[in-house]
C-alpha cells in the first residue's frame, strides 16, 4: 500500500515538474539564466511605441522592460483585450537563445487593479 | 442612513448568533433551565436581520449611495438596474454578505426541517451553523465592511461594475455557487454534530442525503454557468482554464460527488460511516479554502478582489481552527465510531451477511469512485498550491500549466466513467463481472468502435485521450440506457433516487462527449479581415459584411456584422468591441451562431490598418453538450433530493432506502 502510495505521488510530481514554466525578467533571459527550450513565462512593461504591427497577417513585435533591460518579443495572434503599451504583461514561450522571445501566448491583466503575481514585485523595486 | 441600519442589523445577527452558540452550553451548567428552546427564536430572528442587512445594501446600489464606498467602486449611474442587483455581490464585501444570507437561509431550513431530530443533536447541528455564522460575521465586520461611507467625492458617477461581470451568467453564476459552497455546511454540522455526540445515528444518513444532494447540485449549476460565461464573456471560446479559482470550485465539487456516493454505499453497509463523515468534512473544508483563498487574493485571478493582509491573517485563522478543530476532532472520536461500528458488526442484527464470492459489487464499485474522486481532488489540489508553495519558500516563481491537469485528471475522469458503466448493473454484496461483460459486449464494442465512426465523420485523426473520452461517454449512456430498459421491461417500478442517478450520469457522459468532440474536433483560426473578406471554416462560410459604431448605456465600441452561411443555412451574428467609459476597460463580446451540434464563434480582436480587424473565428462542434451535460446533472440531483423516502419519519423507510435493488 505504501509503496503503491508513494509511487502514485511520485508519478504526480514528475507530471508536475514536466509542467510547470518558472517566471522569468527581461535581465535574466537576457544574460542566459533561463534554461534554453523550456517552457518559461516572461513578465515585464511594455515599453510605449515600440509595438509594431505586420500588415499582412497577424504577426507583431513589442519590447518588455523590467526598467534594467528591454527585450523584443515575437507574436503571432490576436492579443488579449487589456494589453496596452506602458502597462503590464505576461509572455509564455521557450527561448531559443537569438535576441527575440518567441512567445506563444500573451497574458495580459484581467482589470485595471489586477497584476500577475509575478509583476508585483517588480513593480516594487 | 440606510447604510448605518444595514450595519446595525448585521451587528444584531452577530448577537442573534452568538445567543444560539451560547444559550445550550449554559444549559449544561444549569440544566433545568429551558432557555435553549429559545434558539429556534433567534435562528428565525438571525436570519431576518441578515436579510434586513443585505436588503439595505441593494436599497444602497439602487439609490446610487456613492457616499458608500462599496457602492462607489462597483456600481455608476449608467449602469442598468438589473447589474445593479448583481453588483452587490460584484466585489469582496458585498460577495462576503451573501455567504453570510446564503448560511443563515441554510440554518434556517435545517432548523425548519429538523423538528423530528432528537433535540440535543438537533441544537448541536444549529450550534455548529451558528458558529460558522459568527466566523464569517465578525470576518465582514472586522475587514470587510461593505457598508463604509467616504465624504472626499461627493460629485461622481461611480467606478462602475467590472465589465466582465456585467453579463446574464454572472446575475446566476455566484448566488448558485454560494448556495453549493454554504450548502456543504448542513453535511459538516451533522458530521460534526455527530463526532461531538460520540455516536452516529442511524438516521444520520437519511437526514443528511437531501440537503447534500441539494447542495451538490446547486454547485453543479454555479460551475456549469461559470464555465458558460468564460466562453462568452472571456472572449477567447475555452469553457475551462484550470485557473485557480475554477479549479477550487471544481475541488468542492469531487469530494461532494464522492460524498453522496458514499453516503449511498453508507446506507447499505457500515464499513463506509466514517469515511463519510470525512468526506462530510472535506466537501466543506475545500468550500471555504476555494472561497476564502480566492477572495484572499492570495490566488490572483479574476475573482481576487483585493488584497489586505489583515483579511489574509483573519482568513488563515478561521480556516485553522475550523478545518483543523474538524480534523482533531475526527482524529480523536472518529476512532471510537469506528469501534462501535466493528462491535455492531460482530453481532449482526439485521444485515444479514452473505459470505462474500465476487471482489466486485456495488460496493467495491463505489469505494473505486471515491478513490477516484479523492485522486483527482489531490492532483487537482497540488497543482493550484504547489505555486504558492514554492514561491512561499521562496524557491522561485513558477506556474503550472493546464497540460498537467490536462494530462492527470482526463484518464482520471475516463477511468471513472468506465466504472460508471458497470457499476450500476452490479449488485450488492458482490456480483460476477464477468457474467456482466458477456452481457453487455455488444455495447462494449459499440463504445470502442462508435468514436472512429465519429471520426471519419470529421475527416480527422484524434488523440487517444478524446478517443477513449469518446468510448467512456458513449459506453455509459448505451449501459445506463440498457439498464432502464430492462428494468422497464422487468416491470420494476424505479425509485426516484434512481431516476435521479441515470439522469445525473447521463449527463455525466453528455459533458465528456461534449468536451471530448469540441476539443477533439475543433477548429480554430485566428485572422486579419476587413469588410467582404471571407474565410471558409469546416465547410461554412464567414463572410465579414461591415462594421457599425455602437453606443451602450455605459460604453461605446464596434458591432460588426458577420453573414454564416453552408447551403440552405444563413445566419446572421453581430460581434462587438466595447470599451467601457469609467476605467476605459476594452471587451470583446463573442457572437455565435449556434444550432445543437455545433457553434460557430466569431470574436473580433483589436482594429489593424485600414479598416481590418484582427477575428478569431471558431468551429466547435458539440461544444453546447458540456452544458447541457451539466444541467442534466444538477436535474438528476434535483429528482434524487425529492425522493420520498428521505422524508418519512419511520425508519422503516430507511430500510427501504437500503434495498433499493433486489
Amino acid at each position: 500500500m505504501l509503496v503503491l502510495v508513494s509511487f502514485a505521488i511520485g508519478l504526480l510530481v514528475y507530471a508536475l515538474r514536466q509542467n510547470i514554466s518558472l517566471f522569468y525578467t527581461p535581465s535574466e533571459v537576457l544574460n542566459h539564466q533561463a534554461p534554453p527550450g523550456r517552457l518559461i513565462r516572461l513578465g515585464g512593461m511594455v515599453v510605449p511605441g515600440s509595438v509594431i504591427r505586420s500588415s499582412n497577417d497577424l504577426s507583431l513585435q513589442f519590447d518588455l522592460t523590467d526598467y534594467h533591460a528591454q527585450i523584443t518579443v515575437a507574436y503571432t495572434g490576436i492579443l488579449p483585450n487589456l494589453f496596452r503599451e506602458g502597462s503590464g504583461v505576461v509572455v509564455q514561450g521557450k527561448d531559443d537563445g537569438s535576441k527575440v522571445f518567441h512567445a506563444d501566448e500573451v497574458l495580459a491583466k484581467h482589470d485595471e487593479n489586477y497584476m500577475p503575481r509575478e509583476l508585483k514585485d517588480l513593480k516594487k523595486s | 442612513m440606510i447604510a448605518e441600519l444595514g450595519l446595525l442589523a448585521l451587528i444584531t445577527a452577530l448577537i442573534f448568533s452568538l445567543l444560539i452558540l451560547a444559550l445550550p452550553m449554559m444549559s449544561y451548567f444549569y440544566p433545568a433551565c429551558p432557555w435553549q428552546r429559545a434558539i429556534i427564536f433567534y435562528v428565525y430572528a438571525e436570519y431576518f436581520s441578515v436579510l434586513f442587512s443585505y436588503i439595505s445594501l441593494m436599497i444602497c446600489f439602487l439609490n446610487n449611495d456613492f457616499s458608500v464606498i462599496y457602492v462607489l467602486n462597483n456600481s455608476s449611474t449608467a449602469l442598468p438596474f438589473f447589474y445593479k442587483f448583481c453588483a452587490v455581490w460584484g466585489g469582496h464585501e458585498g460577495s462576503m454578505l451573501l455567504w453570510v444570507v446564503i448560511l443563515s437561509t441554510w440554518m434556517s431550513l435545517v432548523c425548519r426541517f429538523s423538528r423530528s431530530l432528537d433535540e440535543a443533536f438537533r441544537f448541536k447541528v444549529l450550534m455548529v451553523m451558528a458558529a460558522l455564522n459568527i466566523g464569517f460575521i465578525l470576518f465582514i465586520i472586522a475587514t470587510s465592511n461593505p457598508f463604509l461611507r467616504q465624504f472626499e467625492i461627493i460629485k461622481t458617477l461611480g467606478r462602475d461594475l467590472n465589465p466582465l461581470l456585467q453579463d446574464i451568467g454572472f446575475l446566476f453564476h455566484p448566488p448558485m455557487l454560494y448556495m453549493g459552497y454554504v450548502g456543504f455546511s448542513v453535511a459538516f454540522a451533522f458530521a460534526i454534530s455527530s463526532l461531538w455526540q460520540g455516536e452516529m445515528h442511524e438516521s444520520w444518513v437519511k437526514w443528511t442525503r437531501p440537503w447534500t444532494l441539494a447542495a451538490w447540485s446547486c454547485l453543479t449549476a454555479g460551475i456549469t454557468l461559470g464555465s458558460w460565461w468564460a466562453y462568452r464573456e472571456l472572449g477567447w471560446g475555452g469553457f475551462w482554464f484550470w485557473d485557480p479559482v475554477e479549479n477550487a470550485s471544481f475541488m468542492p465539487w469531487l469530494t461532494g460527488t464522492a460524498l453522496i456516493h458514499s453516503m449511498a454505499s453508507c446506507e447499505k453497509n457500515a464499513q463506509f460511516r466514517s469515511w463519510t463523515l470525512l468526506m462530510a468534512i472535506m466537501a466543506f473544508s475545500l468550500s471555504l479554502v476555494g472561497a476564502f483563498l480566492v477572495r484572499s487574493g492570495v490566488l490572483t485571478s479574476v475573482h481576487a478582489f483585493a488584497v489586505d493582509p489583515k483579511r489574509g491573517l483573519y482568513i488563515l485563522l478561521f480556516l485553522s481552527v475550523v478545518i483543523g478543530g474538524s480534523f482533531l476532532l475526527f482524529a480523536w472520536r472518529g476512532s471510537s465510531l469506528i469501534s462501535s461500528e466493528l462491535q455492531h458488526q460482530k453481532h449482526p442484527s439485521h444485515h444479514e451477511k452473505k459470505p462474500i464470492k465476487y471482489i466486485f459489487s456495488r460496493e467495491s464499485a463505489l469505494f473505486l469512485n471515491n478513490l477516484l474522486l479523492v485522486v483527482a481532488m489531490l492532483t487537482i489540489l497540488l497543482g493550484t498550491i504547489y505555486p504558492l508553495l514554492i514561491d512561499g519558500l521562496g524557491l522561485g516563481k513558477l506556474s503550472v500549466g493546464a497540460p498537467y491537469f490536462n494530462k492527470l485528471v482526463s484518464p482520471i475522469f475516463i477511468l471513472s466513467l468506465m466504472v460508471m458503466g458497470f457499476a450500476v448493473h452490479l449488485r450488492w454484496q458482490g456480483d460476477a463481472l464477468f457474467l456482466l461483460i458477456r452481457k453487455l459486449r455488444g455495447y462494449i464494442l459499440i463504445a470502442v468502435l462508435g468514436p472512429a465512426v465519429i471520426s471519419l465523420y470529421f475527416q480527422s485523426i484524434p488523440s487517444l485521450a478524446v478517443y477513449l473520452g469518446l468510448t467512456s461517454g458513449f459506453w455509459v449512456v448505451l449501459s445506463t440506457a440498457h439498464w432502464v430498459l430492462t428494468k422497464i421491461q422487468e416491470g420494476l417500478k424505479i425509485k426516484q433516487g434512481l431516476y435521479g442517478m441515470v439522469i445525473a450520469h447521463l449527463g455525466v457522459a453528455i459533458t465528456m462527449i461534449g468536451i471530448a468532440v469540441s476539443t477533439g474536433f475543433g477548429v480554430q483560426k485566428d485572422l486579419k479581415m476587413a469588410p467582404q473578406d471571407m474565410t471558409v471554416i469546416a465547410g461554412y462560410q464567414v463572410r465579414f459584411m461591415n462594421e457599425r459604431p455602437l453606443k451602450g448605456p455605459n460604453y461605446q465600441g464596434t458591432r460588426a456584422e458577420f453573414l454564416v452561411s453552408k447551403a440552405q443555412y444563413q445566419a446572421y451574428v453581430y460581434p462587438e468591441k466595447r470599451l467601457y467609459d469609467i476605467g476605459q476597460m476594452a471587451m470583446t463580446e463573442a457572437a455565435v451562431s449556434m444550432t445543437f451540434f455545433r457553434d460557430i464563434y466569431i470574436a473580433m480582436g483589436e482594429p489593424l490598418s485600414d479598416e481590418a480587424w484582427s477575428v478569431r473565428v471558431y468551429y466547435k462542434p458539440l461544444v453546447r453538450w458540456i452544458w447541457g451535460g451539466g444541467f442534466l446533472i444538477m436535474f438528476g440531483a434535483f429528482i434524487a433530493m425529492t425522493d420520498l423516502r428521505y422524508y418519512s419519519k419511520s425508519l422503516k423507510s430507511l430500510k427501504s432506502l437500503v434495498s433499493v435493488e433486489p
